[in-house]
């Protein structure tokens, strides 16, 4: 009878011994979610949104967490699935609490912690602004401030590489102005250019330059000559030895400095928006955090969470394709 | 066996006078080569033997032009040799394939650093079948065994159709029978392509199985010590009375052929 009931978490085996079951919890996570968001009632402390948001949500994501496991293709995409399965148990239990406890109950104080509601009124009713105005305007700064860093960073590392002039010259250089934060350049970044979007872009692109410039001229030192022999005994000249010889064998440590400049420019981007430039997500969220609408703050937090995420996805993805021939030689 | 023509007008090396000095780190010089004179005529195989220390690689590497002579000049037909030249091939002990390449591209390498690539890319599949990997093209270094790695290294050195083909200890890290079958893989390769080759290697009997000479040469400082002809027939055994002899009478010149009339245990 126990057995019976409990029957989600348990599966009878062949042997009648009890074996948990951890397949779709995820599901019986957002239905349990939906029926405390409709029974509890609200403790009234938090402004009401125009719809019930939330639920919405949670209705969504039961019917996905049903719905896709059954409409995998294969059984190892079903599989693959599965696997995630008690991450999203966790998580929508996790955004259940955190409903009980503002919503519900408002344990904390609702100005600054808002009732989950009420952050997903701020995604849908102000999406427009924060993605097409605010993200729009980030990304442009950031792609901008990115790849003129990671040029630069190239340059920089592949001459002091290979000539020994440069290297007198540069490295001292990298060395003394590398270790400065990026951010601490901004009261002179504020005087000296024109713009402050200018200003934020070199931020941005110097905090990309130091990892990149120091990675790949480290990546091109360490490798072994005996490349550069061979490819020379095979007619290969200088310039065809910088870029086919040199460059690839630095690539694994280049994505090491890209992917450490990156980091640092979103923290970059973030201060300098929030500081100088009067756009941005960085800026919305500072504008928002001084009206002391928090739900607004969450908001652009979950935005940023999103698109970082997928910029740092995306990077590996392009990494995977480039350094394809160190598969089943190094582990990452 | 020789089943192309001998074109013994190309690929002559004539080294005269060469030495070699390195710096020491205590500030004097270290005398790797002294006064080496060498003719190595058009397709002939030379192996240079001796322990370590004779200034055998350091030699190969003048010849592949990696490194400058300090006195005396390095010729290959006639033009002096000052630096490296895809008419000089080069095959190390470890095949140092560029791991970022595929086997293909790996060996393609010469024919695109000689922006030549468009035009002869059908040599490609034609050298890597030379080596017997014709099916490994897309396949990346590192899943190759060491005598598939050495053999795609001679074919990317050997797709540029170098005049002299320089082997710097090629198969010393393979085991015994994959060493041996490359041996026999070189000759073949050697007796299609024709071209000079010289073998720097620790091991006497390959030294006398591939070569028409052999260079013995000796440390402190590194010297020719004695040129020896291999006058075998080919194909050649490993195990007839000549090949035997030949092979005692340059362990005697090197000083490794042993004492036998103090047994040092009794059998």
């Amino acid at each position: 009878m126990v057995k019976h009931l409990l029957w989600p978490l348990y599966r009878l085996k062949d042997d009648y011994r009890l074996r948990p079951i951890f397949h779709h919890l995820a599901a019986w996570a957002a239905l349990l979610a939906l029926i405390l968001e409709i029974n509890l009632a609200p403790s009234g402390l938090q402004p009401p949104t125009e719809r019930p948001y939330l639920r919405y949500f949670l209705i969504v994501v039961l019917a996905l967490t049903i719905i896709l496991p059954l409409a995998a293709r294969s059984p190892e995409r079903k599989a693959k699935i599965l696997a995630k399965d008690n991450f999203y148990a966790a998580a929508i239990t996790l955004l259940n609490i955190l409903n009980i406890v503002t919503s519900k109950y408002t344990l904390i104080p609702a100005i600054f912690f808002p009732a989950p509601d009420r952050i997903i009124a701020v995604l849908f009713e102000d999406f427009n602004y924060l993605i097409l105005v605010c993200l729009f305007s980030s990304g442009k700064l950031l792609v901008t401030g990115f790849f003129s860093g990671a040029l630069a960073g190239l340059v920089t590392g592949v001459a002091i590489g290979f000539s020994k002039p440069a290297a007198y010259w540069l490295n001292p250089l990298i060395k003394i102005l590398g270790p400065i934060p990026p951010t601490a350049w901004i009261p002179i970044v504020l005087v000296a250019f024109p713009t402050t979007w200018a200003g934020a872009v070199f931020l941005i692109a110097l905090s990309v330059w130091f990892p990149t410039s120091v990675m790949t001229s480290s990546g091109i030192l360490n490798v072994q000559n005996a490349y550069f022999e061979v490819s020379s005994a095979l007619g290969a000249k200088r310039v065809y030895q910088i870029f086919m010889v040199g460059i690839p064998a630095a690539m694994p440590l280049i994505f090491t400095g890209l992917f450490s400049g990156a980091c640092s420019s979103f923290l970059t981007l973030m201060t300098a928006e929030m500081v100088g430039v009067k756009s941005g997500i960085g800026w919305y969220i500072n504008w928002q955090r001084e009206m002391l609408s928090y739900s607004n703050v969450y908001a652009g937090l979950i935005i940023i969470a999103f698109s970082f995420y997928s910029l740092i996805t995306l990077f590996f993805k392009v990494r995977d394709r480039v350094l394809v021939w160190q598969k089943g030689m190094i582990k990452w | 066996m020789v089943s192309a023509t001998l074109d013994t007008s190309q690929g002559v090396i004539d080294i005269k006078g060469v030495s070699k000095n390195f710096p020491h780190p205590d500030g004097s010089e270290v005398k790797a080569l002294s006064q080496v004179e060498l003719t190595v005529s058009g397709g002939e195989f030379v192996s240079l033997i001796g322990p370590s220390g004779c200034g055998k690689s350091t030699l190969l590497r003048l010849i592949a032009g990696l490194d400058k002579a300090t006195t005396g000049t390095l010729e290959l037909d006639g033009q002096t040799i000052d630096g490296p030249s895809a008419e000089r091939g080069l095959a190390f002990q470890n095949p140092y394939l560029f791991p970022w390449l595929n086997i293909y591209n790996n060996v393609a390498f010469g024919l695109r650093a000689r922006r030549v690539y468009k035009r002869l890319k059908s040599m490609v599949g034609q050298y890597l079948e030379l080596v017997g990997l014709g099916k490994f093209g897309q396949v990346y270094p590192h899943h190759l065994s060491g005598g598939m790695a050495q053999r795609a290294s001679l074919a990317r050195a050997l797709i540029n159709e170098p005049r002299v083909l320089l082997l710097d200890e090629p198969l010393g890290a393979l085991d015994a029978f994959t060493r041996m079958n490359m041996q026999d893989e070189i000759l073949r390769i050697r007796s299609e392509k024709r071209i000079t080759m010289i073998m720097v290697t620790h091991d006497v009997d390959e030294a006398i199985y591939l070569s028409d000479r052999v260079i013995i040469m000796t440390p402190g400082p590194g010297k020719v010590e004695k040129i020896l002809a291999v006058p075998l027939t080919r194909p050649r055994a490993r195990n007839t009375p000549d090949f035997l002899s030949l092979r005692s009478r340059i362990l005697e010149i090197l000083n490794f052929a042993g004492r036998l009339d103090e047994p040092a245990y009794q059998i």
